[in-house]
């Protein structure tokens, strides 16, 4: 067979993983004083280096880690221990926009579970997969604390709501052709490895990142519209989009029998 | 309709009477969302013209134990589930110990249904630090955490630059507004774990490990973040004092009930006309809300609901009018939690919802503990076998015993958690077990559940 070690089947645990070449390292290791200065104890910054160290490779390899155990005194083993429990660390080179699609339950039932379907069919990967062009890595997320504006896809994190499987096959088509995305709630997308440096603690600093999309989705303002007496019918309708001009919403009093309708029961 | 009797003042009961009751204007109180939908609502220039850090100023009036004392007589509750009295929280802390105080926002809003914390933090994430440097000044601490889950990227954006914001006004850092103060604010990305919600699996995060709960006693409040006095609020909580310092706890006490007082966010989704985050007093029903808002979606009616997200169990429409309290809701069965109403209408299946849920939890599920790690596993099994028509009448019965052996059997809540929906579930819709088991599959279409089902324009 062969010889390389890596060929070579004696239960033999791995060589130590080289480390970052020299320049990478020294501009990584700035970075990570930063990061560590933050906290009164050093192996609070783990998390966030796990995230520096994949900004850096786009996923935590071995190498990444051996750097976090360096910078902070640890064994590789409580490195690994940590970068295998978290879902946010990859193990393995994916691509550049991460689509997550809610499949908790709430944004499954309204959707999701078919924006999923047909995303994995569309781009022809399972879940975990990389279209072979390493732009789309897909995969399905659980609750991302957006519900009301369900079902809900996150590329690298950023805000995709109200979507439909048409609207999310347009948005990975985009994606794959190198046009600029811009989410409903988020900054303009840059790539996975720019939003782990993020997450890492380094402010996105382009300019109008913090601004982009405005200070609110319109989800979040139904109830504030509703106090400062403007008609439901009348409120922008968080699932069109179009429905500023639509007529007025039906609303479930045409249904009689429906307990939760409005003024059916008021008169009782 | 009906309304608990403490549901308002004698002003507000005499509105109800006129049957006026229902007018939002009336029934909503946007307090922490009273300016979402100004340009720029998340700065710093923005917050300060709706009277922003004036509740600090007062706050820092104060001694360290009469401000502890006044959020204690406001009735403050914790907003990220447990309901826990916030000042209380804050007394806990012991003085005088010679260790550091810590204060740690726990931002890692992963609760199925719950989405408060983020549209807060992304339109106003100043209401919260001027909290934190309120509650700092309470327990004397001198480094503050926020601990956001690391998925919403544009609300850490935001945060940053408020942070950002914060100490170059002079609200964070050497001697706060002249106060004596020193405080710093650490804004730290969590990794994906919705076991870091939990307060010592979020503590033991922080401190850079696997995020598992610890066995209490001791409380945070005796050895929390590096064992030392830590208090853990949830991120609503601290962005209310504030603004319970600026009007007065007695403004406070003025809404919601004796027991529940103030306001809140309720967070409305599934298959209503309108979803989004409604701030109202403590108590309303989700009937109040459904009706000034456009009920379900048009043509269907309500199934079944969450009062406060997964964990809490689950409601169907004979529990319109329970008062959306910490006692109101206890008092019906299940728990306010972090009022995140899911509402799901008759298209939806209750197996597949509960399943998806379950295998949730046996995703989330730590494994520490042998009943939550093995139980939830199970329980998937179980369901899977159930929904895709495999099922025996037996298994509900074990369904019912597995749950029952994850309750109370855990480190913490995360197997309660997994416990509720099964449990509830079962209560109400049993039968509907039972049609996938004798009629060997789901009787559900999926398609008819989807946000654009009834939509003329299928897009789909």
């Amino acid at each position: 067979m062969t010889t390389t070690p890596e060929g070579v089947s004696l239960g033999m645990p791995q060589l130590p993983a080289p480390a970052y070449p020299d320049d990478v390292r020294a501009r990584l290791e700035a970075d990570a004083r930063e990061v560590v200065a933050r906290y009164p104890d050093s192996r609070s910054a783990l998390l966030p280096l796990l995230h520096l160290v994949q900004s850096e490779e786009g996923h935590v390899t071995r190498t990444g880690m051996r750097f976090c155990a360096d910078v902070l005194g640890l064994t590789t083993a409580e490195v690994t221990a940590v970068a295998t429990f978290y879902s946010m660390y990859r193990r393995g080179p994916s691509g550049d926009y991460q689509v997550g699609v809610c499949t908790n339950t709430l944004c499954a039932v309204l959707g999701g579970d078919a924006i999923f379907e047909t995303l994995q069919e569309h781009l022809g990967v399972a879940n975990g997969g990389t279209t072979e062009d390493g732009k789309v890595t897909l995969e399905h997320i659980e609750c991302n604390a957006a519900c009301d504006f369900a079902p809900v896809v996150m590329v690298n994190w950023e805000f995709f709501d109200n979507q439909t499987p048409a609207s999310a096959k347009r948005l990975v088509d985009d994606l794959r052709a190198g046009v600029q995305v811009e989410p409903t709630r988020g900054a303009p997308l840059c790539t996975f490895k720019d939003t782990a440096r993020i997450l890492a603690g380094f402010p996105d600093t382009r300019d109008g990142a913090v601004e982009a999309s405005g200070s609110s989705g319109p989800a979040s303002l139904t109830g504030l519209r509703l106090a400062k007496g403007e008609n439901p019918a009348r409120v922008v309708h968080p699932r069109g989009g179009s429905a500023m001009n639509a007529p007025p919403q039906d609303t479930a009093a045409s249904d009689p029998s429906h307990p939760a309708g409005p003024v059916t029961e008021e008169g009782e | 309709m009906t309304l608990a009797p403490e549901s308002g003042g004698a002003a507000r009961a005499s509105e109800f009477e006129r049957g006026v009751g229902t007018s939002p204007e009336k029934l909503l109180v946007p307090v922490l969302s009273a300016f979402w939908d100004e340009d720029r609502s998340w700065s710093l220039d923005v917050y300060r013209r709706h009277e922003g850090y004036e509740g600090l100023r007062k706050a820092l009036a104060m001694t360290p134990d009469d401000l502890i004392a006044y959020v204690k007589d406001s009735g403050l509750r914790g907003r990220g589930g447990a309901g826990f009295p916030t000042g209380m929280k804050w007394q806990f802390i012991p003085q005088g110990d010679g260790k550091p105080h810590y204060l740690v926002v726990n931002a890692d809003e992963s609760e199925p249904g719950t989405c408060k914390d983020i549209p807060l933090l992304f339109a106003n994430p100043h209401s919260l630090i001027e909290g934190i440097v309120i509650a700092c000044y309470a327990i004397r601490s001198s480094h503050a955490f926020i601990y956001l889950r690391g998925e919403v990227v544009p609300v850490l954006r935001r945060l940053h630059e408020a942070v950002r914001e914060a100490y170059a006004a002079g609200y964070l850092g050497e001697n706060v507004l002249g106060s004596g103060l020193d405080l710093e604010l650490t804004v730290h990305a969590g990794a994906g774990a919705y076991i870091c919600g939990e307060e010592t699996a979020l503590l033991d995060s922080l401190e850079g490990r696997r995020g598992q709960p610890r066995l209490r006693p001791p409380f945070p409040a005796v050895a929390g973040l590096y064992a030392c006095p830590t208090v853990v609020n949830n991120v609503e909580s601290i962005a209310s004092v504030p603004a319970i310092l600026q009007k007065g706890k007695e403004w406070f006490r003025s809404m919601g009930t004796e027991k529940s007082p103030g306001f809140t966010l309720y967070s409305l989704s599934g298959h209503v006309t309108s979803p989004g985050q409604y701030e109202a007093p403590l108590g309303i029903t989700l009937r109040q809300l459904l009706d000034m808002s456009g009920g379900m979606r048009a043509g269907h009616r309500l199934k079944f609901w969450t009062p406060g997200g997964s964990s809490t169990p689950m409601f169907t429409d004979e529990h319109l009018d329970v008062p959306l309290d910490y006692e109101g809701v206890g008092a019906a069965g299940s728990m306010l939690g972090t009022k995140a109403l899911q509402c799901f209408d008759e298209t939806t299946c209750v197996v597949r919802a509960v399943t998806r849920w379950t295998e949730f939890y046996a995703h989330e599920s730590c494994g520490k503990c042998t009943p939550c790690r093995e139980g939830t596993y199970w329980l998937v099994q179980l369901l899977r076998d159930i929904e895709a028509g495999k099922g025996a009448m037996s298994d509900l019965d074990k369904l019912n015993d597995i749950a029952d052996n994850i309750n109370g059997k855990s480190f913490c809540a995360l197997g309660d958690g997994a416990a509720s929906p099964i449990f509830s579930s079962l209560k109400y819709f049993r039968e509907e077990y039972e049609d996938h088991i004798t009629g060997r599959g789901c009787p559900f279409d999926p398609a008819k559940s989807t946000a654009w089902a009834d939509r003329t324009e299928v897009n789909a």
